[in-house]
């Protein structure tokens, strides 16, 4: 049998191969001649057998018939051997394989070899790759080399008692006596790997770490040795552009931003050497900089004195200006960091930062808008945003929603005017309308109603827009609504702020039609649409070509629309005399919480954005406002009904024989069933999945008021659950909760309810109008019922609902009040 | 830590990887695949530090080979482009001007000398002149009789 090719010759050989085919046939003859070689377990050759195999895994190819090989290589007594085996044991074999353990013996055997060579070959793979069962055999013999005087095993012992913590903890603690004069070796590289340990063992332990700052008096220690490297002259061993080994000078200052975290006197004992290395590190290159950012890193963590940290700011803002963009990116992550604690210091190098926006590099620009967002404040407002609409422009498409979100909170936080407010949504819109967040939409509609004095300027500006463009959905639902809203005003040409343009009613209207019928807009903006030309029915005059619109989108295919085009029909006939209350003019609506649907919110670099948590705290504590009761219960990050305070004081015309008849209608004067924001059922599942946790209103029921089940027939049971939480005694808040009994659901499900005249009632939006077989849940829905004059409840219901294929519809009355629900 | 470090050519092919985390053949293959397609997408001006899934990237191109590091959470960007430069000049000095071409021809050798400057994911030696003295004894040691 010819002796097996040499290693360098297959690798030339396989080099000339000029196609895939032509390479993986070469590889399969030698791999088939390597396991030929392998069966007669040829001693000579199988280091070159499997020094060949090891090339042709690189390549990637199977090479899992050599595992075994390794094995034996590594048991042989020739260095060489013992080299390629451990090589391959480190590429080949895995600690999920059996096989792995049969290593255990050698490397045991080797890490008391006579030749330090072998001995560093086996701390080397039991460093790299050993698995827990392989640490636990072996952290004796790793304990004994760490305190040998050899510092070439020491060293490599220190590091393979790293991975050996890192995999079994529990054996931290056997290390402990081993580490006690670590530090007092001259040598770098033992030095080096101690910290390394040393830093390893205080974040797996506060014990370890509370051990080491005051019975080992680490700090001072670490000091003094940092110190030295400072201080001392020129090493050429350990010299990298003139630093005096800058890795241990890295490790150490890590070592101790956790010795000094939480700590003052630890924190105090290193302040000088941090100031002096802040101050005296060479900064032309990059070896200098990655100590002055492990220094700024630890001054930060630390507790440091002020005006240690504002060198460490100053630190940072000169970075920002440094051409290497390595240390730019640097700077934005950690001034990410230190934005929320040392704000006014960061605020400094603002319009450095704000430069950054414009580099090329896609992780400084993002970190860089990040930062901006967080030092957008009330003074520098309209500076900045200038700044960042330029930003929102002219960035990849994968900041547009960021910034744009981004945007509408700034403005609304710090907006100096509302026409400033409206003019910069508008140019969020215009730019980035595509990009713009959905749940946007609702929050700039709450925004505009309740700028009531901007109303005909917005609705213009909107108008405008729209004639522009109307590819952009966000920006069409908006402007739509609100031309629904305030088409009058649009008409009537009087706007203050500018111009006013000439626009007819039948322009109007065109425009509106055109949204309806164009491919660019989605069934929700056509819904918006619908909504838009019925309201404008009580604003124009052009009812005829209203009700010709309605009519037709009747026997659209949409059932979205259809439903509303039959539903604003149904106005016009039977209800013509209750249209103008429906379709008035939106109320000011109340915010609970912080709409904004995300903030940015900087995690160590992450750049995804968070949702942010309503500002204020859930449940318990009321605000003055009763109607926004139930939303704060449910921790409602949408906006409030707009109700309370006007409830009573609505006209009877309009509201008396309207709820009566038609409780399902609320008092916000939408029809019920629109998705338009002006009813928190543009966010159903927020509202409603509180809604349907029942155990929340039980508990609030529990103030006295007990439930009663108002209806019981047919596998269909609706109790009624009682609240008093809100401070108008005269208002009653009841949940039903429709559960079903039999086999199948209860589809469609209506839930209509009627009082006599002197009450008042408003129905919310169900939680959902499915109610699931066999109890699996219920449908919940919230009534609330204004009582002034306490006179005794009562309720006719109406319950519809499609079950087993056909329509079921009911009536009944509830008379099982409980007295203090209404008394 | 360094959890793993990966050598490729601007063709893709890989030339060294050094994994300190255990993961098998498949993922191995998964992340290089990865990680070579989204390094040599970037383009000359970009820096060298790259967010990937939770772990930091740090490049380098020396000549027409990619140095590709991942680091963890805590580590040093800054530091790890010097030890990556560290490990280019042990080389260097190792081959005497060191290419591509050595790399390929001598890869174990180039696996040696890593092993000798890194363990467990971490810098063992700081000193150049200790760990290319290391080298040169176990060389030795490859090459006298009877060891």
């Amino acid at each position: 049998m010819p002796a097996p090719i040499r290693l360098r010759e297959l690798i030339r050989t396989i080099r000339t191969a000029r196609t895939q085919a032509e390479e993986r046939e070469m590889i399969q003859k030698e791999c088939a001649a390597i396991r030929s070689s392998f069966r007669e377990e040829d001693n000579t050759y199988r280091c070159r057998n499997v020094a060949k195999l090891l090339y042709m895994h690189m390549l990637g190819y199977p090479a899992h018939f050599g595992q075994l090989e390794c094995l034996k290589l590594i048991a042989s007594q020739k260095f060489t051997d013992k080299r390629i085996g451990y090589l391959g044991a480190m590429l080949l074999l895995d600690e999920r394989q059996d096989v792995h353990l049969l290593m255990t013996n050698c490397i045991k055997n080797d890490l008391n070899h006579s030749t330090q060579y072998v001995q560093g070959l086996a701390l080397c793979t039991l460093g790299c790759m050993g698995s827990s069962e392989m640490c636990r055999d072996l952290a004796g013999e790793v304990e004994k080399l760490l305190k040998t005087s050899n510092s070439y095993l020491r060293k490599k012992a220190a590091l393979c008692a790293v991975h050996v913590i890192r995999k079994v903890p529990e054996l931290m603690e056997m290390f402990l006596p081993a580490t006690k004069n670590l530090l007092s070796e001259k040598n770098h590289g033992v030095l080096h790997t101690s910290v390394v340990l040393l830093t390893e063992m205080c974040e797996r332990s506060p014990d370890m770490l509370a051990h080491f700052r005051k019975n080992e008096k680490l700090v001072p220690q670490l000091v003094r040795i940092l110190k030295n490297l400072i201080m001392s002259g020129y090493s050429p061993e350990h010299d990298v552009s003139g630093i005096s080994d800058p890795f241990l000078q890295v490790r150490i200052l890590r070592l101790l931003r956790i010795l000094g975290k939480n700590d003052d006197d630890s924190s105090e004992a290193m302040n000088d050497i941090l100031a002096q290395v802040a101050t005296n590190t060479e900064t032309s290159k990059n070896v200098g900089n990655a100590i002055l950012y492990e220094t700024v890193l630890t001054i930060m963590d630390i507790k440091s004195e002020s005006g240690l940290r504002v060198l460490a700011i100053n630190i940072l803002g000169r970075f920002l200006l440094n051409n290497d963009k390595n240390i730019r990116y640097v700077a934005l992550t950690s001034l990410l960091k230190t934005v929320q604690t040392d704000h006014n210091a960061v605020q400094r190098h603002r319009s450095t930062i704000v430069d950054c926006l414009k580099d090329l590099d896609v992780s400084i620009k993002r970190r860089a808008m990040e930062l901006s967002f967080a030092l957008v404040n009330g003074n520098n407002i309209r500076g900045m945003m200038k700044e960042l609409l330029y930003f929102l422009d002219s960035c990849d498409p994968e900041f547009k929603a960021d910034c744009a979100s981004g945007v509408f909170l700034a403005a609304e936080k710090y907006a100096p005017s509302k026409r400033w407010h409206i003019d910069t949504i508008m140019r969020v819109l215009t730019t980035a309308g595509s990009y713009v967040r959905d749940d946007s939409v609702p929050n700039l509609i709450q925004l505009i109603t309740n700028s009531v004095e901007m109303h005909a300027y917005t609705v213009q500006r909107l108008y405008k827009a729209l004639l522009d463009d109307i590819s952009q959905q966000p920006l069409v639902q908006v402007a739509s609504w609100c031309i629904g809203e305030y088409g009058d005003l649009l008409v009537s040409g009087q706007c203050e702020e500018e111009e006013p343009i000439q626009v007819t009613e039948d322009e109007v209207l065109d425009v509106l039609e055109g949204l309806l019928v164009s491919n660019l807009s989605t069934p929700v903006t056509r819904g918006y649409a619908l909504t838009a030309i019925m309201k404008l029915s009580t604003r124009f005059s052009s009812v005829n070509r209203i009700k010709k619109v309605v009519s037709i989108y009747g026997s659209s295919i949409d059932v979205e629309l259809q439903q509303r085009a039959v539903e604003y029909n149904a106005l016009f006939k039977k209800y013509d005399h209750m249209r103008s209350a429906l379709l008035e003019r939106m109320p000011i609506m109340e915010k609970t919480a912080s709409n904004g649907p995300t903030e940015i919110v900087q995690t160590n670099g992450e750049t995804e954005p968070s949702v942010v948590e309503p500002k204020h705290p859930p449940p318990v504590t009321l605000p003055t406002n009763q109607g926004t009761d139930l939303l704060d219960l449910l921790g409602g990050n949408d906006m409030a009904l707009a109700i309370p305070n006007t409830v009573p004081t609505k006209p009877a015309s309009a509201g008396g024989e309207l709820l009566d008849l038609l409780g399902d209608l609320s008092l916000s004067g939408g029809p019920a069933p629109t998705p338009a924001p002006s009813v928190p059922t543009s966010q159903p599942s927020f509202l409603l999945d509180g809604l349907s946790s029942q155990p929340l209103f039980n508990d609030i029921a529990a103030a006295g008021i007990p439930p009663i089940i108002a209806y019981n027939k047919n596998g269909l049971k609706i109790d009624f659950t009682f609240e008093r939480a809100n401070p108008n005694p005269n208002i009653a808040v009841i949940t039903i909760h429709a559960s079903n009994t039999t086999e199948t659901d209860m589809t469609d499900f209506v839930f209509q309810a009627a009082v006599p005249k002197t009450f008042q009632l408003q129905l919310l939006s169900p939680s959902s109008n499915v109610v699931p077989a066999l109890n699996q849940g219920t449908v919940t829905q919230v009534i609330r019922v204004l009582n002034p004059q306490k006179q005794q409840l009562r309720m006719r219901i109406k319950l519809t609902y499609t079950h087993r294929g056909s329509a079921v519809q009911d009536l009944a009355e509830v008379n099982n009040f409980p007295p203090q629900s209404w008394q | 830590m360094m959890q793993f470090m990966l050598l490729f050519s601007r063709q893709g092919k890989l030339r060294l990887q050094k994994w300190y985390v255990p993961l098998s053949d498949k993922e191995k293959k998964k992340i290089t695949r990865e990680l070579v397609q989204t390094v040599l997408a970037r383009k000359p001006k970009m820096c060298s530090f790259l967010e990937w899934r939770d772990l930091k990237i740090v490049y380098k191109r020396y000549a027409s080979l990619y140095f590709c590091c991942a680091i963890e959470d805590q580590d040093n960007e800054l530091i790890t482009l010097e030890i990556i430069h560290r490990y280019v000049e042990l080389l260097d000095k190792y081959f005497g001007s060191v290419c591509e071409l050595d790399i390929i021809f001598n890869f174990e050798k180039a696996y040696f000398i890593l092993d000798e400057f890194l363990l467990g994911g971490e810098a063992q030696e700081t000193s150049k002149k200790n760990v290319l003295k290391a080298i040169e004894q176990a060389d030795l040691l490859q090459e006298s009789r009877g060891m």
